[in-house]
């Protein structure tokens, strides 16, 4: 019996706290505006997805107070990234990531990891196409890459954007691939490096879907290959009977290079459960919104949502695989 | 061609709307008080207000923040011409003569020739976008890293020598702007540069930052030096002086026709307005028979700055619009904003949205007529300001210019950033040193050492690629020939004295 009390007693104590616990978890909504960082230049990938999450939050009235959007660019992402470390516990302020949340730290050194911040959810998966301009002949990655490896080392230019971030660590894992040095040139960003492979300056880009769609449309340039596992889900018409869905994967095409690019949430350490609870809601009600929907099929996202544990997890291993990447590549800062 | 007048025309229809022209004049309004505030410049004007334009049509929602872009343009020269502190970069060059003229009691003319040179720059550039747009975004696809670099190397010639100070000041000068440049994160090894450690400098130094804190923080100390006096008669309050100076423009075609090729080119390649700015006032001074009075406040050394960085400002739209890349900070934020209309910027925009397209370039049109209409309407206004006592208004110039310093990063210690500036641009006027180059080379140094590093990684390593085709080295060529025209004029003369007639 008195086992049974004090289980009893337990099992009332542990309603009561979980109760209490979830008490708040319903009532806790932003007081303030909320800042909403973008570790990015304007213009670029991230700064257009938070823009347009902006926008769908404003339109459809889903926070009680305002989002602002504030790019902190400097250091490749890392004064934005810093700014959200320093803020412990700040529940009004949210940072929106790309791939740089694991490639600054190690390229430059500066002192900050994504165990330092509170992942919230996964929003989307940005993918990587190789391109190359539509007048010259390549039709198929496979005629592309014999024409790179007939050429001596370095003929090829890649274009991509910035310096040992995403563009270039898919570089440097498609050169390990067919055996053959390209040259990297970086520019500031992802439309840049388009117009530059329209304008003949190089020879390719790994440009997303999103930087590059207008061109294709254009038939500027042309897709050979995803860098995937699966192709593309996205079955609307863009050029002729092409499709994102018709474009096949590098590894079919005997390039067996993967890369997705992370389009996540993170908050400030130091916030509540409630807290984080709060946002992950919110953008599972940004993702029913007809915008969204719009900006994943222009952009041919992978729509992959992700938080708490799975989210952790998927991040732990992001991480690893960036390190190895960069490792192989020697982008690792000194220090 | 004949189909563009016919989509303009229909352009015209959507643009005359009454709900568009009443956006047309909020957004002016805004423009210009978003232009004179410094540091919150256009860029930042048009993210704030973006979200509110998406219940609206695309196109009136672009009409509104174009007109903001337009009015940012207009509103940058005011405080140039009155306080000598640049509202926006592209002004920077507006203050050298400007200000000069403010200090004569000449202000109002000074305002005037500003927004009304700024008009005519517009204006040409809408008609070149109206006529070519196809056969421009042909041209800007022509700029690799090469032909940039090349572009960016005569700005930097046509503009060394411009200066009263010794030459060796001038490179001075223009080196430690190198230097500025050069801090924070190295675009082509992705590296960190001349931070010593320090997060703040992650960034760099931020070109609105110095240009607030060496022109004006450095401003009001000279001021305050020289006993707390505005350095300036009171101007007359005359409605009457927009007319008056309307009747000594035309005498300045050749300038003015000279800025406007400037600033079309340099906004489509797409570099921008503000090497526009200094490009064309470096080539007026040299040109110019009035050149020698350049800095003392000659009117012709306002035109030209102000045609050209609005000329760019314009054309800077169209690569936006059919390459999908923006030739502003600004139209970069308006390129977030189509995206969000649901609107691809590209080959097919001009295809598939005709209705937008010329909508917009109708609205710039009329944006442009409004927005001279509303400027010059405030130029008594603004004129009368510097009939408030110094040490009244130095404290409201030193509250804006901290503010404007915040609000380029949200950030406190580039507060402090601009407050040593200040003291750097003090001590600089007084050993003198010229700013201009400096700032030049803040401005520019980055993208030009990018492009120049980009084109030698894609030549690997040789030089020769800056006279690899007929572009790049009639470009470069025309650098070369700005650099040394000095000594070419100056040998000139000297035959010519040493061989009388």
């Amino acid at each position: 019996m008195k086992h049974l009390h004090a289980f009893g007693l337990g099992v009332a104590a542990a309603l009561g706290l979980s109760a209490m616990t979830l008490q708040p978890a319903a009532a806790w909504e932003p007081t303030k505006p909320v800042e909403f960082i973008v570790p990015a230049g304007t213009g670029g990938g991230a700064d257009q997805m938070a823009r347009t999450l902006q926008g769908i939050i404003a339109k459809h009235s889903l926070m009680p107070t305002q989002l602002i959007v504030i790019n902190k660019s400097g250091g490749a992402g890392g004064e934005g990234f810093l700014d959200v470390k320093n803020s412990k516990a700040n529940p009004h302020k949210i940072v929106i990531t790309l791939s740089n949340l694991f490639t600054t730290p190690l390229a430059t050194g500066i002192p900050f990891n994504w165990k330092d911040l509170t992942p919230v959810a996964m929003l989307a998966l940005d993918e990587f196409v190789l391109w190359v301009n539509a007048e010259k002949p390549y039709k198929t990655a496979q005629e592309y890459v014999e024409a790179i490896k007939a050429a001596p080392d370095g003929q090829f230019k890649m274009g991509g954007t910035g310096s040992k971030q995403e563009d270039q660590i898919i570089t440097v894992a498609l050169e390990k691939a067919i055996g053959k040095k390209l040259t990297y040139i970086p520019y500031k960003g992802g439309g840049e490096v388009a117009v530059q492979l329209v304008g003949g300056h190089i020879d390719s880009s790994v440009n997303n879907p999103i930087e590059a769609v207008s061109q294709w449309r254009g038939e500027k340039v042309r897709p050979l290959c995803v860098f995937d596992d699966k192709q593309l889900t996205y079955t609307d018409k863009i050029v002729g009977d092409l499709s994102w869905s018709s474009i096949p994967t590098c590894k079919s095409a005997g390039i067996d290079v993967e890369y997705l690019m992370l389009r996540g949430i993170f908050m400030p350490p130091g916030v509540s459960k409630e807290q984080v609870a709060y946002f992950v809601d919110l953008f599972k009600k940004v993702r029913e919104t007809p915008e969204w929907q719009q900006l994943m099929k222009d952009g041919a996202f992978n729509q992959t949502f992700m938080a708490g544990d799975e989210f952790k997890t998927w991040v732990e291993g992001a991480e690893k695989t960036h390190k190895g990447l960069m490792q192989e590549a020697g982008f690792l800062a000194a220090n | 061609m004949f189909d563009n007048f016919i989509n303009l025309w229909h352009g015209f229809a959507i643009a005359g709307d009454p709900f568009n022209i009443l956006l047309m004049v909020v957004g002016i309004l805004l423009g210009v008080i978003i232009g004179v505030l410094p540091g919150l410049g256009g860029a930042n004007g048009v993210a704030i207000l973006l979200p509110l334009t998406f219940s609206m049509s695309p196109t009136s929602a672009i009409i509104l923040l174009s007109c903001i872009y337009w009015g940012a343009l207009f509103g940058g020269a005011i405080t140039s011409v009155l306080f000598n502190i640049p509202g926006e970069p592209w002004s920077v060059a507006t203050t050298f003569d400007g200000h000069p003229m403010a200090r004569q009691g000449k202000a109002g003319e000074a305002l005037t020739a500003a927004f009304t040179s700024s008009f005519v720059g517009a204006f040409v550039a809408i008609i070149m976008i109206t006529l070519v747009a196809p056969l421009v975004a042909a041209f800007a696809l022509k700029f690799g890293p090469a032909e940039k670099f090349a572009v960016y190397f005569l700005a930097f010639c046509s503009f060394i020598g411009m200066s009263k100070e010794p030459p060796t000041k001038t490179i001075v000068s223009m080196m430690i702007g190198f230097a500025l440049a050069a801090v924070g994160l190295d675009m082509v090894t992705g590296q960190l540069r001349l931070t010593f450690g320090f997060e703040e400098l992650l960034n760099g130094f931020d070109f609105l930052i110095a240009v607030i804190g060496l022109f004006g923080i450095g401003e009001i100390l000279l001021t305050m030096e020289e006993g707390l006096e505005f350095r300036g008669k009171a101007a007359k309050i005359d409605a009457k002086v927009v007319l008056r100076t309307w009747a000594t423009l035309p005498r300045y075609w050749a300038t003015s026709i000279r800025s406007c090729i400037i600033g079309c080119w340099m906004g489509i390649t797409p570099a921008g307005a503000t090497p526009a700015s200094f490009m064309a006032y470096g080539i007026a001074k040299r040109v110019s028979k009035n050149g020698k009075n350049f800095g003392n406040g000659e009117i012709e050394g306002v035109v030209a700055p102000e045609t050209a960085a609005h000329a760019a400002g314009t054309s800077a739209l169209l690569p936006m619009l059919a390459l999908g890349v923006p030739g502003s900070p600004t139209a970069a934020v308006l390129l977030g904003g189509l995206l969000i209309w649901g609107l691809q910027p590209g080959p097919m925009l001009f295809v598939e949205q005709k209705e937008f397209v010329w909508g917009l370039i109708a609205s710039m049109y009329l944006g442009n007529v409004v927005g001279l209409l509303v400027v010059l309407t405030t130029v008594p206004l603004f004129a009368a300001i510097l009939r408030i006592p110094f040490s009244i208004i130095a404290p409201v110039i030193l509250v804006i210019c901290a503010i404007g310093a915040y609000t380029v990063n949200n950030n406190v210690f580039d507060v402090v950033m601009m407050l040593v500036f200040g003291i750097a641009g003090y001590a600089m006027k007084k050993t003198g040193y010229p700013l201009a180059p400096l700032v030049l080379a803040i401005v520019l140094g980055d993208s030009a050492e990018e492009a120049f590093r980009q084109s030698l990684l894609s030549s690997g390593g040789s030089i020769s690629v800056f006279w690899a085709n007929p572009l790049v080295s009639t470009i470069m060529g025309l650098g070369i020939l700005a650099l040394v025209w000095p000594l070419i004029s100056n040998a000139m003369s000297r035959l010519r004295v040493a061989q009388p007639a």
